[in-house]
């Protein structure tokens, strides 16, 4: 077996507020293979944004990241200095925020944002830079980049934005791609345009790829790997077949069970009891434990993570082990 | 049965005049018009009392608009909402107030819909004690009662709006709207900005309370996964035109007009697979300059000539379905 793409190991990022130590991201391991498409699944504030901010020393002060190791290639990205930090950024990894109206700068043209990145990088001359910049914009589905490389961000509507925000995250054909709730903003027929358009570019250039979201849908639909957060940890990670067909963590499960289109029209939904606590006071413990119905006084002591499957991890004392689930009747 | 909402040709345009220096340039030849948006073009659409009827749309396509005009937020620019038979444009007075009272609203977010400002309390009984409902005296009991209704606890009536979670909010928007006891509730993305777990709680929440107390829903969302499961119909909007419309599991099962057929087949639903997404071209035109014909013509993999140049009317098809296309007619 080769070695991984990326080896994130006990990755520990805390926020250091003046309501005490916000624990966001604890204890967080997993491995990319090259190539590959891993979704990071988790509701608001479980951490799946900072873990991918943290792979790209993203975090700003009060947060830290106060332990564990980010290899890239065997490189540690945790301990790289600055200089380091920005040859790696935009070059072997690039990143794709939820809203690009926000990460595209409104008063320059396209061109000029376009060209910037890739001469960040490379000693290209403006034309040859020019011609790049043509290139991946077609490559992501945008019909007439001339016209288009001459305008400004705001006319563009949303979905032709995160084109041009993914065509510069393809500039230089990085290992690694973050997207950070890339299609959540969009209509259901642009995010299906989106996402044709990312599984296709992945396919074909070998680009590893973190999907960051909270839809479960999108995610079983694109990635090969998923990996769900709770209150800043990944409570289970598996091959997404697996992890939907059978979860073994009851978060898992019960966030596929309430989503609506695989309960029978008419009942009432499957639901989990309580909210998320709150990463400032989490509970002791497994952080799931009080809206969990299997836990009891062994939940006490956080879990650690096992491989209760070949290949599908869960930190959980009580997993779903024997039962395969059946289908729910349409 | 007399529907409890009868939308007659409802449309409703937006026009933005022409400042001063658009005038002047105007008059000296430039050839500048002054701009409309039309959000909703032409809509009729009755609901049945104690049904939940889903709106379905991109954004931009007019449903918030719609939505807006059936609360009594917005007027139409043509046309005729009826309340349970009585123009609500046309009504004045008592009568108004009363008909303005049973049908209401829940937002998509609730932390800009409720003021920060005003505590529990004051956001949900306020309404009810102006128009009379209860007395200053029944107040906080009655307010105690609403919170209760919505699986809140009661003992949090003295706090203020952030402090909680999207959730719990956006039960406070629900115990505010029912707290004037309206038949008729209008639901604009009420749960788009919730969490998967949070929204199966405000969905159930939802259907308990629909039974409970007779109500009648007009469920707006783009989530064809919320829609289907809550909706005993649903309408399909496009650029401010009901495309289609029909019972939900008719539509669900086999859905008439190709936009409808596009919007559930790119519907991502939880699988085991990898699955190929395969994609209607193009985007939602602007509303400004709709495209003459049939507004989806652009993007229909069917499109013919008629489609360009003639509104498809929006016939029925079968019992209860009704849809709008120019294919129905060739076949």
């Amino acid at each position: 077996m080769t070695a991984p793409l990326l080896q994130v190991e006990n990755l520990a990022t805390h926020f250091f507020t003046r309501n005490g130590v916000a624990k966001a991201v604890d204890d967080v391991s997993f491995t990319l293979s090259r190539g590959e498409i891993l979704g990071l699944v988790g509701e608001s504030g479980s951490g799946k944004s900072v873990t991918g901010f943290s792979i790209l020393r993203l975090v700003d002060a009060p947060g830290r990241i106060v332990s564990g190791r980010i290899l890239l290639n065997g490189e540690d990205l945790a301990s790289l200095d600055a200089e380091h930090l920005r040859a790696i950024r935009g070059k072997r990894i690039a990143m794709i925020f939820q809203d690009p109206m926000m990460t595209l700068n409104p008063v320059l043209r396209i061109d000029t944002q376009m060209i910037e990145a890739v001469q960040a990088h490379t000693s290209l001359s403006r034309s040859a830079a020019l011609e790049r910049c043509r290139e991946v914009l077609a490559m992501v589905g945008i019909a007439s980049p001339d016209e288009r490389l001459a305008s400004y961000p705001h006319h563009f509507s949303g979905g032709m934005r995160q084109r041009v925000a993914i065509a510069i995250a393809f500039l230089h054909e990085p290992d690694l791609i973050i997207a950070d709730e890339p299609t959540t903003a969009l209509d259901v027929t642009i995010q299906a345009q989106i996402l044709a358009e990312v599984q296709k570019l992945c396919a074909g250039t070998g680009t590893a790829l973190i999907w960051i979201s909270h839809d479960l849908a999108v995610v079983s639909a694109l990635a090969d790997r998923i990996a769900v957060m709770y209150a800043g940890r990944i409570v289970e990670q598996g091959r997404t077949a697996a992890l939907i067909e059978a979860p073994l963590h009851p978060y898992t499960r019960g966030l596929i069970d309430s989503v609506p289109s695989r309960n029978k029209r008419g009942v009432p939904l499957r639901q989990i009891a309580g909210m998320a606590p709150s990463i400032l006071n989490l509970p002791k413990g497994c952080a799931f434990r009080p809206r969990c119905a299997r836990g009891d006084g062994a939940c006490l002591t956080p879990p650690q993570a096992a491989e209760h499957r070949p290949g599908q991890w869960a930190r959980c004392f009580h997993p779903h082990l024997a039962e395969i689930r059946s289908e729910v009747p349409a | 049965m007399t529907p409890i909402i009868d939308i007659a040709g409802v449309s409703k345009r937006f026009v933005r005049e022409l400042d001063t220096a658009e005038r002047i340039a105007k008059a000296l030849g430039a050839g500048i018009e002054k701009q409309t948006v039309h959000a909703v073009e032409q809509v009729d659409l009755t609901i049945k009392p104690r049904e939940v009827l889903g709106l379905v749309g991109e954004s931009g396509c007019g449903k918030s608009t719609l939505g807006r005009m059936v609360a009594g937020l917005m007027t139409p620019t043509e046309g005729a909402i009826r309340f349970r038979g009585d123009d609500m444009a046309a009504l004045k007075g008592k009568a108004a107030r009363e008909a303005a009272l049973k049908v209401q609203m829940i937002f998509q977010d609730p932390m800009s819909s409720l003021n920060p400002r005003m505590r529990v309390e004051t956001i949900v009984g306020e309404a009810p004690q102006v128009h009379g409902l209860v007395s200053r005296r029944q107040r906080g009991a009655y307010v105690e009662e609403m919170l209760h209704r919505v699986g809140l606890d009661p003992a949090m009536r003295r706090r203020y709006p952030h402090q909680f979670s999207g959730g719990q909010r956006q039960r406070i928007g629900i115990a505010r709207a029912l707290a004037v006891r309206p038949d008729f509730l209008v639901c604009d993305e009420a749960v788009a900005a919730l969490d998967v777990s949070i929204q199966a709680q405000v969905l159930n929440l939802f259907m308990r309370l629909r039974e409970a107390y007779d109500l009648t829903y007009l469920f707006i969302s783009h989530d064809l996964g919320v829609v289907e499961h809550i909706s005993d119909r649903v309408a399909i909007m496009y650029l401010g035109r009901i495309v289609e419309e029909g019972a939900t599991e008719a539509i669900f099962t086999g859905a008439n007009h190709p936009y409808t057929q596009a919007l559930l087949s790119e519907r991502p639903v939880i699988s085991t697979a990898k699955r190929r997404f395969t994609t209607i071209e193009g985007e939602i035109p602007s509303p400004m300059k709709p495209p003459p014909g049939c507004h989806f013509h652009p993007r229909c993999p069917h499109a013919f000539a008629r489609c360009r140049i003639e509104r498809p009317a929006l016939k029925q098809i079968a019992p209860g379905r009704k849809s709008a296309c120019h294919l129905n007619d060739a076949a």
